[in-house]
């Protein structure tokens, strides 16, 4: 379902080239919970702008469900975000003056559905999280667990192939961030393929598979229950 | 993302910051209330003196003789046949003798009322109506009768609305009134009701001169106006051989000269106030501007979840058009109540034109977009990346 290859990302700082991905060569399948694991400066956020298809390799090829998104242009990646990629952002990234239901309907505005039945679709959605009582309110009256769920909702809302979660749990106390990681667990016991992009050892092993990046290249890429995923020598967060 | 959403969220987006929106669109709110204050006032002016015109008779010519030098003169009489011999297009013709004695009513000066001698025909030429005696008559002149004829201005004034039969004095000598004139402009104090008509040929004894510089003629038709004002012209220029010796206006040429005018004037006035709704626009790019880099965030969110370049830039848009239309509305409301006030503080009836309001409002949408467009296509170009991270 994701096939990255061979993807190089580089940034050029006055003389200096940064490698910000250094020859990735990633697969992951359908159904799959997979944490993206490093430290700030690994690379895992220029991999997760590549995977989330916000952002295009200097060179190599990534097909998202065998499309080649590679090369494509800003407005054919808001369709393929639209079509197949949900995201979970840190700061939840709601928008305050929408509604909450307003909030999830989005991704299906922009995939130009009418407006009952995004209604309908969002509701479902917010009901899935268990907020659909909360459809009327705003952001701003939720606790940051209950916006998490609602970003959630707004990923689920347009039922995409992927749901790319970027530190979800950053911003929430450890238990509600608990609580998130083991509803994507559920999302995924479900048979939904989801990508975590963590810093943090501890949520990264709630996944089934752990891919960790150091200085732009994959240092280990394996089951998560695997003694290796969290003993690396670059480990030191 | 359709229309109705883009439309709804910017109405939003205007009520929750109201004060800004209101300056945001003052701009517009002022080029778009003056544009149809002026409109509204100047079709009103213009309906007035267009008005004001036709009551004086639109065959009306007015024939000014300077004269060259004493040596050269034409005499009432002569005018007289030549109205006599050409029937077919004039149909009258009359001195008009403007006098600038004392008038009195009693003891009472009419101040402000003009006195003029005119000859019998001056009524048909003029249109003037009787509410109630005679109008002059041709004996008059040749008797050079001590009668008047006075403007419904002077009888309401000094006589209560009467008159006939009273007398005024006239330079120092006493004229009955044999005739009362029904309201005509209906404008009052110093207008063509406030008038007092004598005989023209009293009128030159009073002014110790036979001269005439002003005649009235009236063409048969308003077709034959321009066949009588060659005649006369031609008559004129063959007594003074110089164009320089008279002058011939006719009433429709002064009609088209005053409208040029009044268009012209209202024309600059217009563009005056339009410059106020370029102004208004350069706000609202200004208040756009930061509004997109305000929210910042929130584009990128939208690109994240799906929104193209055009999305982006047509929810903008429609923002901008938006703020400017509720602008443009209120300015309409606005304008066209201020036009009724201050038409009725200078006496104008003020006219509310369909068109200027459709075009004004058309115009204020099209400001909105036109200077919508930079931000809008600023926000589209936004990269999700940077947006999604700024803060």
């Amino acid at each position: 379902m994701i096939e990255l290859r061979d993807i190089y990302k580089l940034y050029h700082m006055g003389d200096t080239v940064v490698r910000a991905l250094d020859g990735i060569n990633l697969n992951i399948d359908e159904g799959e919970f997979v944490a993206i694991v490093g430290q700030s400066g690994s690379g895992k956020s220029t991999c997760m702008n590549i995977i989330g298809c916000l952002d295009v390799p200097t060179s190599g090829t990534y097909r998202l469900n065998g499309i080649d998104v590679s090369t494509m242009d800003d407005d054919r990646l808001a369709v393929i975000r639209n079509r197949f990629l949900g995201f979970v952002f840190q700061q939840y990234n709601l928008i305050p003056k929408l509604k909450v239901v307003e909030n999830v309907e989005l991704p299906l505005l922009y995939s130009g559905m009418g407006s009952s039945e995004r209604r309908r679709r969002a509701l479902k959605a917010l009901d899935r999280v268990g907020l659909s009582d909360k459809a009327g309110n705003r952001p701003s009256q939720l606790s940051g667990g209950q916006q998490q769920r609602v970003s959630i909702a707004r990923a689920l809302a347009g039922d995409p192939s992927v749901i790319l979660a970027d530190e979800p749990t950053g911003a929430l106390d450890s238990h509600t961030g608990r609580d998130v990681i083991n509803f994507l667990r559920e999302l995924n016991d479900d048979g939904r393929t989801i990508v975590l992009i963590t810093h943090d050892n501890s949520i990264a092993l709630k996944a089934k598979r752990i891919v960790r990046l150091s200085d732009g290249r994959i240092v280990y890429d394996g089951d998560a229950s695997s003694p290796q995923a969290v003993v690396t020598p670059q480990e030191e967060d | 993302m359709d229309f109705k959403q883009s439309f709804v969220m910017a109405i939003k987006s205007l009520m929750v910051s109201k004060a800004r929106a209101l300056l945001t669109m003052l701009g517009i709110i002022i080029g778009v209330g003056a544009v149809i204050v002026i409109i509204s006032l100047g079709d009103g002016m213009q309906n007035m003196v267009n008005e004001n015109f036709e009551s004086m008779g639109t065959n009306l010519i007015m024939v000014g003789v300077m004269g060259r030098n004493s040596s050269r003169s034409i005499s009432e009489e002569e005018m007289f046949s030549l109205a006599e011999n050409n029937t077919d297009s004039i149909a009258a013709v009359s001195p008009v003798v403007s006098c600038y004695s004392k008038i009195k009513a009693g003891s009472e000066p009419l101040d402000s009322t003009s006195l003029s001698g005119i000859s019998e025909q001056y009524a048909d030429i003029k249109g003037l109506e009787l509410v109630s005696g005679r109008f002059l008559q041709y004996a008059d002149m040749l008797e050079m009768s001590k009668v008047c004829v006075i403007g419904s201005y002077v009888s309401d004034e000094y006589f209560s609305g009467g008159g006939l039969g009273e007398t005024l004095r006239v330079s120092g000598e006493s004229y009955s009134i044999v005739g009362v004139l029904d309201e005509k402009a209906g404008y009052g104090k110093g207008s063509d009701d406030d008038y007092v008509y004598i005989p023209y040929t009293n009128a030159q004894r009073i002014n110790k001169s036979s001269r005439v510089s002003t005649y009235y003629f009236s063409a048969a038709s308003p077709e034959a106006t321009d066949m009588a004002k060659w005649l006369i012209e031609n008559r004129l220029q063959k007594t003074f051989e110089d164009k320089n010796a008279y002058t011939i206006i006719s009433m429709s040429e002064m009609l088209d000269i005053m409208s040029t005018i009044q268009d012209t004037l209202l024309s600059v006035l217009v563009a005056i106030a339009g410059i106020s709704l370029l102004v208004g626009g350069i706000g609202i790019m200004n208040i756009m501007l930061v509004s997109v880099t305000e929210r910042t965030r929130e584009i990128g969110i939208r690109k994240s979840l799906g929104a193209k370049k055009r999305d982006i830039r047509s929810q903008f848009i429609i923002e901008a058009g938006t703020t400017s239309a509720v602008g443009g509305i209120i300015g309409i409301i606005l304008g066209v109540s201020m036009a009724s006030v201050a038409g009725n503080a200078v006496g104008i009836t003020a006219v509310p034109s369909v068109t200027a309001i459709t075009v004004s409002f058309g115009v204020s949408v099209a400001v909105g977009v036109i200077f919508g467009y930079l931000p809008a296509n600023k926000a589209a170009k936004l990269n999700p990346i940077d947006a999604l991270r700024y803060d």
